[in-house]
Order: C-alpha cells, then sequence, then structure tokens
C-alpha cells in the first residue's frame, strides 16, 4: 500500500509505515484532519469522507486535460460501485466495508511473471503521474477527475505477456462477507473487466492508486483500479485483485448481465443509441445545461486507430 | 373517529402532509443540498412519489372495506390529485432538464426508449382522470365517470414498468411498489360483492 504519514501521530500507522520505503519512494506524505479507522483509503467519520493523505507531487502529463476539475466532493459522493451499494450514495456511506489492507493481486496467464503482487510491485511509487481526464459513465453524466498512477504498460511490461496474451482480464475483489453490495445477485459477483492488449498497453490507459493528490478513496476503487479515460465508466475496473493474460475476449460484467446494453468494447461513442440513454448529451457533474458527448470521450486523436475498420456499431 | 367535525381538519391537515415531499424538495433545491446531481435527485424523488400517491389512491378502496369508514372516500380525490401533481413535476423535470425542451429528441426519446414510452404513457393516462376530478364532472359522466377512473390501473402499471424498465440491476424497490399494487389488486378482486367504491358514497 500507499505510504501515509500522519502528522498527529497514530500507533497503528506509524507501525506499518516502513521509513525505508518511504524514503525510496520520496513520496511525501501529508496527514489530513482524521483519525486512523480508514486509512486504507477513504478515511471515514462519522460517514463522511475526510480529506485523504497526500500522495505527493506527480508528475503533470500532456494527456490531461486544463478543463475545470470536478469539486473532490462530488468525486467521492457520487459513485457507482455496486460491492458498496448500488445507489451513488452508497459507497462513500459504506467505504469502511471494503478492506484494502492487507491487499495483493494475482497475476496469471500468459505472461512470463506470474504471480503474487503487492501494489507497489505494480506501481512503481517514483513514476507517479498525475492525469486529468474526463470520464464519461454510461449514464450520460461526466466528470474531470485528476488521478495519479502510471500507465498501465508500465505494469504489464513487467510481468511480460507472452505473444499469446491477445487480452488482459481484470476481476474485483470477491467478500460478500464484508461488501455490502455482493450479498445480493445484482450484478454476477465478482466484477469483471477486460481489454485488448493494444487497449491495455495504450499510453492513456491508467493503472491508478490515487485522485485528487490523494490516496484513492474506497469508494473509487482502492487500492488500485485502472482508468481508460475514452471508454464509459464501468470500464474502468476498481480494486483490482486479479489480472490475467488470456488469448480469447474475457467475459466483461455489465455485458453479462445485459448484453445488448453494454458491448465489450463500450467506447464513448455518441453516435451509438443506447436503449437507457442518448449517448448525444452529457451532464457534467456541477453545470446545468447538457454538453455534446465527444467521440472516444474527446480522445479520438489519441485511440481511434485502435479501431480502425472495426463496425462501431456492431463491436460497440 | 372520521365525524364531520374531525374531517374538518383532517383534510386541510392532510393536503399539507402531501405537500410535504415538494416543500423539502423546494427546500433542498433552495439550499444546495440535493446532492451532486440535484437535477437527477428531483426527477427520481418525484418520480417516486408519483407512485407512491398513486398506491396511497388505490389503497382507500380495500381500506373503505376493511375499516368499514366509507369517510375515508373524501380524501381519496386529493391523493389522486397530488399523484397527479408529482407526476406533472416529475414529466416537467425530464422535458426542461434533461431535454431542454428539444421535441425532437423527446420525441425519438419515445420512440427508442421503452421506459420513456410507458413513462409518458402513464402521465397521459392521468391527464382525463385529473381533468374529471371535479364533483361536477363526476355528475355529468354518471356511471362513465366511474369506468374512465378504472384508467387508474393501467396507469399505475405503465408507471411500474417505466420503473423496472429504467433500473439496470437492483430491481429490489420496483418490486416492493410492484407487490402492494398486487395486494391492491387483489383486494379488490377477492370480494365477490365488489361494489364500485364510489357508489358507497
Amino acid at each position: 500500500m500507499l505510504i501515509r504519514i500522519p502528522k498527529r501521530s497514530d500507533e497503528r500507522e506509524s507501525a506499518v509505515t516502513d521509513p525505508e520505503i518511504y524514503r525510496q519512494r520520496r513520496v511525501f506524505m501529508q496527514q489530513c484532519a482524521a483519525g486512523m479507522a480508514g486509512l486504507a483509503g477513504g478515511l471515514l467519520v462519522g460517514g463522511q469522507v475526510q480529506a485523504g493523505l497526500i500522495i505527493g507531487t506527480p508528475r503533470s502529463s500532456p494527456y490531461s486535460t486544463d478543463e475545470e476539475l470536478t469539486p473532490m466532493h462530488a468525486a467521492t459522493h457520487y459513485n457507482n460501485f455496486y460491492e458498496l451499494g448500488y445507489k451513488k450514495e452508497d459507497p462513500s456511506r459504506n467505504a469502511a466495508a471494503l478492506i484494502t489492507e492487507p491487499w495483493t493481486v494475482e497475476v496469471e496467464g500468459y505472461c512470463e511473471n506470474p504471480g503474487t503482487y503487492a501494489v507497489e510491485d505494480l506501481v512503481p511509487m517514483d513514476q507517479l503521474e498525475e492525469r486529468i481526464y474526463r470520464l464519461r459513465c454510461v449514464e450520460a453524466w461526466s466528470m474531470v477527475i485528476p488521478w495519479v498512477g502510471v500507465p498501465l504498460a508500465t505494469a504489464l511490461k513487467k510481468l511480460r505477456p507472452t505473444s499469446q496474451a491477445r487480452y488482459v482480464a481484470f476481476q474485483t475483489i470477491l467478500d460478500p462477507e464484508n461488501l455490502p453490495g455482493q450479498r445480493r445477485d445484482v450484478l454476477d459477483w465478482p466484477y469483471v473487466e477486460g481489454l485488448r492488449i493494444d487497449e491495455a498497453m495504450h499510453p492513456l490507459t491508467l493503472l491508478t492508486v490515487g485522485m485528487y493528490g490523494q490516496v484513492l478513496p474506497n469508494q473509487n476503487g482502492a487500492p488500485i483500479r485502472i482508468i481508460v479515460p475514452w471508454k464509459y465508466g464501468f470500464k474502468s475496473i476498481k480494486s483490482i485483485v486479479r489480472i490475467r493474460f488470456v488469448e480469447g475476449q474475457p467475459p466483461t460484467a455489465w455485458n453479462q448481465a445485459t448484453p445488448h446494453e453494454y458491448g465489450f468494447y463500450s467506447n464513448v461513442n455518441p453516435e451509438v443509441n443506447h436503449p437507457r440513454w442518448s449517448q448525444r448529451r452529457e451532464r457534467r457533474i456541477g453545470e446545468f445545461r447538457k454538453r455534446q458527448t465527444l467521440m472516444f470521450n474527446g480522445y479520438a486523436e489519441e485511440v481511434a486507430h485502435l479501431y480502425s475498420g472495426m463496425d462501431l456499431h456492431k463491436y460497440f | 373517529m372520521h365525524t364531520p367535525t374531525a374531517a374538518g381538519w383532517v383534510k386541510p391537515a392532510l393536503f399539507l402532509l402531501c405537500l410535504v415531499p415538494a416543500i423539502d424538495l423546494a427546500h433542498g433545491a433552495w439550499t444546495n443540498t440535493l446532492g451532486v446531481n440535484p437535477l437527477e435527485t428531483l426527477t427520481r424523488s418525484t418520480g417516486t412519489w408519483t407512485l407512491r400517491f398513486l398506491l396511497l389512491t388505490l389503497l382507500i378502496t380495500p381500506l373503505i372495506r376493511v375499516m368499514r369508514t366509507p369517510a375515508l372516500l373524501r380524501y381519496r380525490r386529493m391523493l389522486g390529485l397530488f399523484a397527479f401533481f408529482y407526476a406533472s413535476i416529475h414529466l416537467g423535470t425530464y422535458l426542461w432538464f434533461d431535454k431542454f425542451f428539444d421535441w425532437q429528441e423527446i420525441w425519438l426519446d419515445i420512440q427508442d426508449r421503452l421506459f420513456i414510452t410507458a413513462g409518458v404513457t402513464a402521465f397521459l393516462l392521468l391527464v382525463p382522470l385529473a381533468l374529471t376530478s371535479t364533483r361536477r364532472a363526476q355528475r355529468a359522466l354518471g356511471n362513465a365517470w366511474n369506468r374512465l377512473h378504472r384508467l387508474i390501473y393501467v396507469a399505475t402499471t405503465a408507471g411500474l414498468l417505466h420503473y423496472f424498465w429504467l433500473v439496470k440491476a437492483d430491481y429490489l424497490e420496483p418490486i416492493i411498489y410492484a407487490s402492494i399494487f398486487a395486494a391492491l389488486m387483489l383486494a379488490r378482486i377477492r370480494k365477490p360483492s365488489t361494489v364500485s367504491v364510489s357508489r358507497v358514497s
């Protein structure tokens, strides 16, 4: 896990913080106004997520947009994270139910370095970048969020996928005893997602451990998730415990639930009608008027070539 | 309990009670406490209250039978009109905040999206009921009034379908509302001596 140094000392945190790792990673941490309870991610005090822990000063990126940021409170209190409840305000309320320590990621399938990895084995903390991305939910709302992470490609290259690895499959934690949303079969748990290997290796795809300069709050998919900014939000799987390199297109959770509504690709596309939401416009959270939705969420220049020759109405 | 004197203040009190959700929403909108997506909160909440008031309206008939208090009937029209009131705000939030009165897009929406088709249908079915809710219309229509107002069963069914079809995965709440509706309908069918309630009055 990421390291945080509470200013107001706390036994448990100081006990787990390894000063050597701290030094190595040059991660400058600060403590913000909260107790120890939820240090693993969201800090819960009276049901409210307190300001989290500062990750330091990650490098800025040319991939960042200069659009106005969505307030952090909005991005952390309006979440689709069904494991923590099915309503937008549930994940922040139930954030403490996600236990992020200890946390390991199983790496399997067609790669040279399978095994069990800690978060910091996959995410080199001295290479953290801030990426300010548009986030477009399939429900026709959007946000602008400064994520902190490293390109997923950085991590995947270390795992050395073989030529048979044509897709990467991801899996979210399965913990029905603690996660209230997993007690009912609203989705076929655990949540699974997948990317084609070239999508996974694309420099925009971010292996994410923080947002707004802070450790990811639990309701935003702590401790490790991906962000794929040109796809609808549900592709950006949260709280990853398994990465598997596979040959065939892996199953994905929402596609399994409602195949005619959610395709494997789920690229943001204003031209492809969704049975529930017209995808032509979106409401940027905090705005009154709706905006036009952009092809590939405005990342067409970077990613359109991945799909050249494909019928995007068929492969939606 | 339901003596004429009691009814004198019960009705205005009930009226204010029925307004509480609207006042609460207006207050929330004014103080900006409707959450991260306040326009969505407005739409969701008024939709839910429409359904609740429809079910409350449908509750009156079985309640009269069970409690043998025909006086309850005097509150039915108000509950029905509140259902229409919340339905109107609900539709209004969609037309304005969601579509910004882009009629072409609204028409496409009605054609493309079944849950919108069902929702608009439910609203349109409520319109004649609201229009003929006056005592005068009741008298003028006679027996036809009773038949006309059975449309509330169809409108509620359409409203429930609207709810089912808009939900992504968690069907618990629509199932609860549908079960209550089913129970209220069963309560009507069971009694062989089904008498049209309005004749009780």
